[in-house]
């Protein structure tokens, strides 16, 4: 059972760490603001509570893991709130996101007016 | 960089990453406050002052190889100071061979509290920690004398600044209680681990801003009424010099919490809560009014 719950921790350790991954390079490549911000949002809100769950299936029964579990939920709360905060400022700000590739030319053209 | 919001989300940047470092050198306090006042408060003012401003800089009219200089020439002073120092963590450095064999040895008994940061600044270096509180109070002050004390202006927009965001009117209503809970915690629990009044000001402070900031300065007002902030300020000030007067008229020196009980070690406990409540209320109210004294002027056109 121990040992069932060790990989299942390890698991979520590595899906955390490959969401990092992806999202650092959504973040690098995607062509604009919105997009971009969605890569952010999936690390922040997919990537960080699978870190911290698998790290509480690695710990001991303790007061440690009441605390990460604690984390955990404020992290739930806020950087998807966050994300969505700032993906709104974006918008009433009057950025638009790009939606069809081929007029990836003008997106770019307005977004750095 | 000419962006101003940039550097000032580098700034906030680096303050977590110094608080990261000194989490490093086990300095749990100083991570805390920089934490807490760096990247928290700091940003949020910053930020508020750069809405009064403007966002670019203005191309400098000097040559920037003189800053460079100037730069390399002190970085290279401080570099070549550092030589002289002792190393990081040396046992015989002169800072651990004058009174910190005695604060650690002593502290249990004398003072009685598991968080030895605590005994020294609240109580061994309570002078210092005096000096602190009063110069915060007096930044503040001279910060609500340059922009004018809020309460003065009453044509103050009633939505808030970044409009009506269902979202995060949610989650905030949600969390407010919670952050505010756990500044009381890190207040009155700084006996016993890291806090203490300064970082549960600031929490208690970024709270309250971030209900000004979500729902309003006017509903925001309504908790806490702008004109008692100054005076709340001075009356954490007067708590502070109040129980140094006390343990003077009991016959002790200033800011000897022990003549506050019968039991020393008990008196040091009452002292150094009512002390740090005193950094509390006025780190609070500091940081409260000065954001409100930012947010409530109309940015220049």
């Amino acid at each position: 059972m121990s040992l069932l719950i060790e990989w299942a921790g390890a698991l979520f350790l590595l899906a955390g760490g490959f969401l990092c991954i992806t999202g650092g390079v959504g973040l690098l490549r995607m062509p604009d603001f919105f997009s971009r911000v969605h890569a952010a949002g999936v690390t922040e809100t997919l990537a960080a509570p699978l870190l911290l769950f698998g790290l509480m299936l690695q710990m001991e029964w303790s007061l440690e893991l009441v605390k990460v579990l604690m984390i955990l939920v404020f992290v739930l709360a806020t950087n998807p709130t966050a994300t969505q905060a700032m993906a709104r400022a974006t918008l009433t700000g009057g950025q638009k996101p790009l939606v069809d590739c081929t007029r990836e030319k003008e997106g770019e053209s307005s977004s750095n007016s | 960089m000419r962006d101003l919001f940039g550097v000032v989300m580098l700034f906030g940047v680096y303050s977590l990453l110094t608080a990261i470092l000194f989490m490093d050198l086990d300095a749990v306090d100083v991570a805390f406050t920089e934490a807490a006042v760096g990247a928290g408060v700091t940003t949020v003012l910053l930020l508020s002052s750069l809405r009064l401003t403007r966002r670019w800089e203005a191309p400098p009219r000097h040559n920037p190889l003189v800053s460079l200089l100037v730069v390399g020439v002190t970085g290279a002073a401080l570099v070549y100071a550092t030589l002289d120092a002792p190393l990081l963590g040396d046992p015989s450095a002169p800072v651990h061979k004058h009174v910190a064999p005695h604060y650690l040895q002593l502290a249990a008994e004398e003072v009685g509290m598991p968080n030895i940061v605590t005994a020294v600044l609240a109580s061994y270096r309570g002078y210092d920690t005096f000096g602190e509180t009063l110069v915060i109070f007096t930044a503040g002050l001279a910060v609500l004398l340059l922009l004018g004390f809020p309460e003065a202006r009453k044509s103050r927009v009633a939505s808030s600044a970044i409009g009506d965001q269902v979202v995060l009117k949610v989650v905030v209503k949600l969390l407010i209680p919670l952050i505010l809970l756990y500044a009381l915690y890190v207040q009155f629990h700084g006996d016993f681990g890291a806090g203490g009044g300064f970082q549960a000001g600031v929490i208690f402070a970024t709270g309250l801003i971030l209900y000004d900031m979500v729902f309003g300065g006017a509903v925001a007002r309504g908790v806490i009424p702008a004109s008692w902030l100054p005076r709340l300020a001075a009356l954490g000030v007067l708590i502070y010099g109040g129980v140094g007067l006390i343990s003077m008229l009991a016959g002790k020196p200033f800011l000897d919490y022990s003549a506050l009980s019968t039991d020393p070690v008990r008196g040091q406990h009452l002292g150094v809560l009512l002390v740090e409540l005193g950094v509390g209320i006025t780190v609070f109210s500091i940081v409260l009014s000065i954001f409100h004294a930012l947010s409530g002027r109309k940015p220049q056109s």
